[in-house]
């Protein structure tokens, strides 16, 4: 446990000392909430059934800051240890490959809390952000869905040979479903056979998972089993995929 | 003699390499053990599976009496290690790194005096990716420390060090050994193991060619001793011929080559004083480790 509690602490604040990681986790989302709410504001719109634009996306930008961490930079940094050596040094220590993972996982899931807050709080200030409609109900959703894409990004992570192609393949596949799974920009606004097809991608779930929760306060029963698969594949994967060296 | 380290055909394959073939040793309690030989001989993969971080295809291998893969968990609270390519993260601090790793033994020992001791006083507010490649190696080395260690091991401690830096080193070394810690030193510089190592173990394409004291294997060779110096004055070379350990002279202008045994140095130096002749740039030529590798595999360790 206090090796656990160190590593975390470690891990935490060397996480902070990298600003371009922090940039993205916690400021990019931030930053495009912002924009859209200066450009579109946040008035209830009739066409919108009732709710202003920074409503409607809020769910997305939360999906943003998950997928964010789990695709690109939890792989990135895994990678990135693996190829320094950083690894092999902790494995020639009691330490079990264990806690080296929750670690990771505990810094991660309270980055992505902390860009969450500072999502909701800026948003409630600036435009007057409507809270989720199911109030705490979306706090499970949020982790389930945290675990899930970090699960993913573990399994990602042992696959890749280096860091470099851990960034240019996390990024070919993660900005594509950036936009189609209505993370970065909502759903509605797209032709209906691209959202169609959008709904196969797991950020998609997501979103329609947070989305529903947020607005209308309801479980999507559907996103709830798909995430939860991708949960238990990326775990039983990771075992299989994660090397030290 | 209590032995710590028990290795008994140790074979490891990588695809079509064979990595270490048949591989035995013992290690004593207390002692230096060298493990030398050429980039690629095996030396790694011995280390690795002595320390758990590679599983042999055969044979055995038991640590302070435990089987380095089946009970990693239990031999790591009892070992030290200094590993080749490994780091840690560019903006770790010293004394981070330290605290950190202190965290994951259940004996430790304090690591400030070992900070001082090793000379990274000055530098705990340092980051790792900031530090010099000597001063790296010295943090991973109280990192090897940090538990207290029965046995210590440590692969290339001194490559890309300058000469003064290794210097320093050996005697770091020396002084854990003085601990009463039993020091597993593994590397491809036959200087490091003649300067530190009570027993060495040559290995050459995964193959254990040579297991002695430095001194007797060098001694094994029967090699001549030579001695070169300069002549100053009249003093004719050749009268050296006479003493029983004096084998050739050879001259060339100034320069004088002596060949002889090992006593060679007293008879010469006492000849020369009778004639009041004085032997300048004197150097003295000894069979060394090298030696032993080039007349076991017929080539020079470094080529």
């Amino acid at each position: 446990m206090k090796a656990l509690a160190k590593l975390t602490w470690m891990e935490f604040k060397l996480q902070l000392r990298e600003p371009v990681g922090t940039f993205f986790t916690l400021a990019f989302p931030l930053l495009l909430m912002v924009l859209f709410g200066i450009i579109f504001g946040n008035e209830p719109q009739e066409f919108l059934a009732g709710f202003g634009q920074i409503d409607l996306s809020v769910a997305g930008y939360v999906a943003m800051i998950i997928g964010t961490i789990g695709m690109l930079g939890l792989p990135i940094t895994l990678s990135n240890y693996r190829e320094q050596g950083i690894l092999r040094r902790l494995r020639a220590t009691p330490l079990q490959s264990g806690t080296v993972l929750w670690a990771q996982v505990i810094v991660q899931v309270v980055m992505a809390g902390l860009g969450i807050l500072l999502l909701v709080i800026t948003g409630r200030l600036l435009f007057d952000l409507r809270l989720p409609a199911g109030n705490l109900m979306i706090l499970p959703a949020i982790i389930l869905s945290a675990f899930s894409f970090f699960a993913v990004g573990f399994a990602f992570a042992g696959v890749m040979p280096t860091p470099r192609t851990a960034q240019a393949v996390g990024m070919a596949l993660f900005y594509p479903m950036l936009f189609l799974s209505g993370a970065a920009m909502p759903r509605f606004i797209m032709p209906e056979t691209i959202q169609r097809v959008a709904e196969f991608l797991p950020l998609t779930q997501v979103v329609i998972l947070l989305e529903d929760l947020w607005l209308a306060g309801t479980w999507n029963v559907t996103a709830v089993l798909i995430v939860s698969f991708l949960l238990v594949a990326g775990l039983l994967f990771s075992r299989f995929t994660f090397r030290w060296e | 003699m209590q032995q710590v380290i028990e290795v008994e055909n140790l074979y490891k394959t990588y695809g079509q390499t064979v990595a270490v073939n048949d591989v035995s040793f013992t290690v004593n309690q207390g002692e230096i053990f060298g493990v030398v030989g050429p980039n690629g001989a095996g030396k790694t993969t011995t280390i690795e599976s002595m320390v758990g971080l590679r599983k042999p295809d055969r044979g055995r291998v038991r640590v302070l009496g435990l089987d380095p893969h089946r009970e990693a968990q239990a031999l790591g609270q009892r070992i030290g290690t200094q590993l080749q390519q490994a780091a840690l993260p560019e903006r770790m601090k010293v004394w981070e790194a330290l605290d950190l790793y202190s965290s994951f033994y259940r004996h430790t020992i304090p690591w400030e005096p070992l900070l001082a001791e090793w000379g990274l006083d000055e530098k705990r507010n340092t980051v790792f990716g900031n530090l010099s490649g000597g001063q790296q190696q010295r943090l991973f080395i109280t990192l090897a420390l940090i538990n207290d260690p029965e046995i210590v091991f440590m692969d290339e401690l001194t490559t890309g060090l300058d000469p003064q830096a290794r210097q320093a080193t050996w005697d770091l070394v020396r002084a854990i050994r003085e601990k009463g810690k039993t020091v597993v030193l593994i590397t491809h510089f036959m200087d490091e193991v003649e300067a530190l190592a009570d027993r060495v173990a040559i290995i050459d394409h995964g193959n254990l060619i040579a297991l002695d004291k430095p001194q007797s294997l060098v001694k094994g060779l029967n090699a001549e001793m030579k001695l070169h110096f300069s002549l100053q004055n009249g003093f004719n070379p050749h009268i050296l011929r006479d003493l029983p350990e004096v084998t050739a002279v050879a001259q060339h202008g100034q320069q004088v080559t002596v060949r002889g045994s090992e006593h060679l140095l007293a008879g010469v130096a006492a000849v020369m004083a009778q004639h009041n002749a004085v032997p300048l740039d004197l150097r003295v030529e000894q069979a060394s480790l090298e030696d032993v590798f080039l007349k076991l595999t017929g080539r020079k360790i470094r080529e």
